[in-house]
């Protein structure tokens, strides 16, 4: 029997046991939900009591999105959600099965929240066990890397995902397969892998829970990619404060190599490829794909000049692809369905979906996939819910600390890369945070900047002391003590830190500021040491 | 640190490029910055210092260059064919002027009572840009100096964390007895695991760090401002020298 035929084998036999049970609970088993593990011991002992261990089954599952309402659990094949559930809810939960559903904990079924998704990436997140890999062989899962592998020849993988349009999901947007064929085409013996699960933009939890609920997922995109640019060695480059993901990486990594999908020889060829974990001590900094470098190779987390990029010339001098998590999760299903199948959706130049951090000011606060040039308008008001008590939006931030605010006037502009930028917002890594009119624009870019100078890592003048300055100037309107003059100095400094920093952490911390300055320029002035308004102190 | 790779060897390919409109031609794998020093173009840098690795940090050679909208560090970007730098206009001196203003601002540079008063490339740097004021509020942080070591001195008030030190200690020397610690504008420079300096167990006493040092940051003791001349054009013969032996 070929490895082929084992894993398929194991495949049906995981979904036949899956199919035996007349109901599935699934559980959401994110770090967000609280509490999930008493309520999965409830349901069992509930289960138990009735005597119907054979007909029900409840399983943990990955985060089902609508964290505002967490924990939920999901009933399969029913497809019914129930929101905000508790251990006492057990008993009612399990005698309504097969019968009405309870009311009273029931999700509306055609709640926008879920309906206006396309779920891709996060297809599989909360419908599987995170912690089984048969879970995820039975839902297709490996069938891409395994098909790659053996019957796929890495230029036919390159011209693919190259033309996919599939672009890279942690922040600068650069396209994967042109990527993918500078690495592959460099020269060198050792080329390295390196999936960036670093994720520190406050607010942000997409990579996080794309970790947590489907690990599998990332680890078969990670394999594909390896195979394509002929890397044998991977990293995983994964924050230390994300104990769930890590834990389950590292579960995913040891049954994947016990099934032979990882290690010396993969599905019986002759293509050998490892993941290592590595962790991250909490620097936003080491995100940036240089820095990072330098911190697995056990120095200082500084970014390094670029050029040379890791393409050329990465971790420990060789050629190095460097991917974002959620990038690495579109691979598997663009070899399974096809590049034209992913081009499909979203616009011109940003294509497929994606997944962002829905936060702050709005009612249904959670993890959303949407489709590339879905408008902001929709994401907020229809899959968000609006703002919550009868409060007016005013601005979304999009992209994290160093994103711009996009006030209501442009709220119709579809989410890409492209029109992103010309706001002057950027799609970052997908954090998305909600202001309602309490909010005070001027407290709040503060807030973002002394981010991102406590987050700046000191190695270029611009960075290091412009963000503090810009800090202090900030500062000083909050206190109502600015003048003309800082009005001058802060515009002056942003263009001088945004053009002249090194990375990218400096080249997009002023957004914030800049975009405020364009769009709420009246705060500023408001805030000015000859008052022409009663000073109130905003929420964030 | 991250030397940028070495120059490829084995070509001796000349290049054609302008820089401010003057046809110059340098070697392939030179950066902008080793052209413009040959044609005797200035462009004003502080963490560069021939003969140590480059790290683009001090972003004030930053020039432009034709079809790219981009400012590009002179000091660690390689020349191509038929390039158009530029490195003098009006907005790259506004640039760097401002960086060197954020850098008076940052720590206590009282040039009144300084030991490297009159021979400090931060200093020369200001009187060359022509920076007469500090536009942005001095930060005035409390800084230690750090004096336990027998024939030098680390005046924290002082540093423009350019690294040099860091990068002499640990490239030319071996010992790597410098580093940096904590980040952004609290980075300081620090020796062993955060040691005083006299109490250092791999500094080797030989004073690289004091010569290359662009300010008075590091000092010998018991100099007069006079005396205190750093040598810092003996370090590319050095490292010529060391290439040589070890060939
Ligand atoms: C300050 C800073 C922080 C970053 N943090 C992350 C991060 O947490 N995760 C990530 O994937 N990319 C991050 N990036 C972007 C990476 O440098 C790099 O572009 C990315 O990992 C490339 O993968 P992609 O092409 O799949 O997007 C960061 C960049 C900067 C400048
Ligand atoms: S821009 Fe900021 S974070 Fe990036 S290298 Fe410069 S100081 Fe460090
Ligand atoms: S001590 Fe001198 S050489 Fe070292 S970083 Fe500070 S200014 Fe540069």
């Amino acid at each position: 029997m070929t490895q082929r035929e084992a894993l398929q084998q194991q495949a049906e036999q995981r979904q036949q046991v899956l199919d035996a049970f007349s109901h599935h609970l699934l559980v959401c088993a994110g770090l967000g939900c609280l509490h999930n593990d008493e309520i999965i011991k409830a349901l069992r002992k509930e289960i138990a009591a009735q005597g119907l261990e054979q007909q029900i089954l409840v399983r943990k599952a990955g985060c089902m999105g609508l964290c505002a309402l967490g924990p939920l659990v999901l009933v399969l094949p029913d497809a019914v959600y129930y929101q905000t559930v508790t251990p006492q809810d057990a008993g009612e939960i399990v005698a309504a099965l097969g019968k009405e559903p309870v009311q009273r904990l029931l999700l509306p079924a055609d709640l926008p929240f879920f309906s206006k998704q396309q779920k891709k990436v996060l297809a599989l997140s909360g419908r599987i066990d995170p912690e089984n890999i048969d879970d995820y062989l039975a839902a297709g899962g490996y069938a891409s890397a395994v098909n790659a592998i053996t019957a796929m020849s890495p230029p036919e993988i390159l011209r693919i995902v190259g033309e996919s349009g599939l672009r890279g999901r942690g922040g600068a947007g650069y396209p994967t397969g042109l990527k993918w064929a500078t690495v592959a085409q460099a020269a060198g013996e050792r080329k390295y892998l390196i999936c960036n699960a670093d994720e520190g933009d406050p607010g942000a939890f997409m990579d996080r829970s794309v970790l947590e609920s489907t690990p599998h997922a990332v680890l078969e995109g990670m394999l594909i990619a390896a195979y394509a640019v002929g890397a044998h060695t991977g990293f995983i480059y994964v924050r230390a404060e994300y104990p769930l993901a890590v834990k389950r990486l590292q579960l995913a990594i040891r049954e994947a190599e016990r099934n032979r999908l990882l290690g010396q020889g993969v599905c019986g060829t002759s293509f050998d490829f490892t993941v290592q974990l590595r962790l991250g001590a909490g620097a936003f900094v080491c995100g940036e794909e240089t820095a990072l470098i330098e911190s697995i190779e056990g120095r200082r987390g500084t970014p390094r000049p670029k050029p040379p990029y890791p393409a050329e010339n990465g971790l420990w001098g060789s050629p190095t692809l460097i991917n974002n998590v959620e990038t690495y999760a579109n691979i598997p299903l663009i070899i399974a369905r096809g590049a034209a199948w992913f081009a499909a959706q979203g616009t011109e130049q940003s294509k497929g979906t994606k997944v962002f951090a829905l936060t702050g000011r709005i009612k249904h606060a959670g993890l959303v996939e949407v489709p590339m040039g879905m408008t902001l308008r929709e994401i907020v008001f229809e899959i968000g819910g609006g703002i919550p008590d009868g409060h007016a939006f005013k601005a979304v931030q999009t992209g994290g600390p160093s994103g711009g605010c996009i006030p209501a006037e442009h709220l119709d502009a579809p989410i890409s890369y492209e029109s992103l930028s010309a706001l002057g917002s950027i799609m970052g890594s997908g954090g998305m945070i909600v202001m309602d009119d309490t909010s005070n624009m001027v407290d709040i870019v503060k807030y973002f900047m002394e981010f991102c100078m406590e987050e700046s890592c000191g190695k270029c003048v611009p960075c290091r002391v412009g963000t503090a300055q810009i800090h202090s100037l900030l500062q000083k309107f909050c206190d109502r003590q600015a003048s003309a003059d800082d009005l001058a100095a802060l515009e002056t400094l942003c263009d001088l830190v945004k053009t002249t920093s090194l990375c990218g952490l400096g080249q997009s911390a002023p957004n914030p500021v800049l975009s405020t300055l364009k769009y709420f320029r009246q705060e500023y002035l408001d805030r000015m040491a000859d008052p022409s308004g009663p000073h109130q102190e905003g929420q964030l | 640190m991250t030397p940028i790779p070495p120059h490829p060897p084995e070509t001796a390919q000349t290049l054609n490029l302008t820089i401010n409109g003057r046809q110059v031609s340098a070697q392939a794998g030179e950066t902008i910055l080793e052209a413009a020093r040959a044609n005797d173009i200035f462009i004003p840098t502080l963490c560069f210092l021939e003969g140590l690795s480059a790290q683009g940090s001090c972003r004030l050679c930053m020039v432009e260059i034709a079809g790219s909208a981009k400012l590009h560090p002179a000091c660690v970007t390689r020349i191509q064919e038929g390039m158009e730098v530029t490195t003098e206009t009006e907005r790259l001196r506004d640039y760097r002027r401002n960086i060197i203003e954020l850098l008076f601002s940052e720590r206590n540079h009282v040039c009144a009572v300084c030991v490297a008063s009159g021979h400090c490339e931060l200093q020369d740097l200001a009187s060359e840009l022509g920076v007469d004021h500090i536009s942005f509020p001095c930060r005035y942080p409390t800084l230690a100096v750090d004096a336990s070591h027998r024939r030098f001195v680390l005046d924290h008030n002082r540093c423009i964390l350019c690294t040099r030190c860091v990068r002499v200690c640990a490239e030319i020397e071996g010992a790597h007895t410098w580093d940096v610690k904590n980040r952004g504008i609290r980075s300081l420079i620090m020796a062993d695991f955060d040691a005083p300096w006299g109490d250092s167990e791999t500094c080797t006493g030989c004073g690289k760090c004091v010569h290359v040092c662009p300010t008075g940051a590091l000092f010998e003791k018991g100099l007069a401002v006079a005396e205190m001349r750093k040598q810092r054009p003996a370090l590319p013969t050095l490292v010529a020298n060391r290439a040589t032996e070890q060939r």
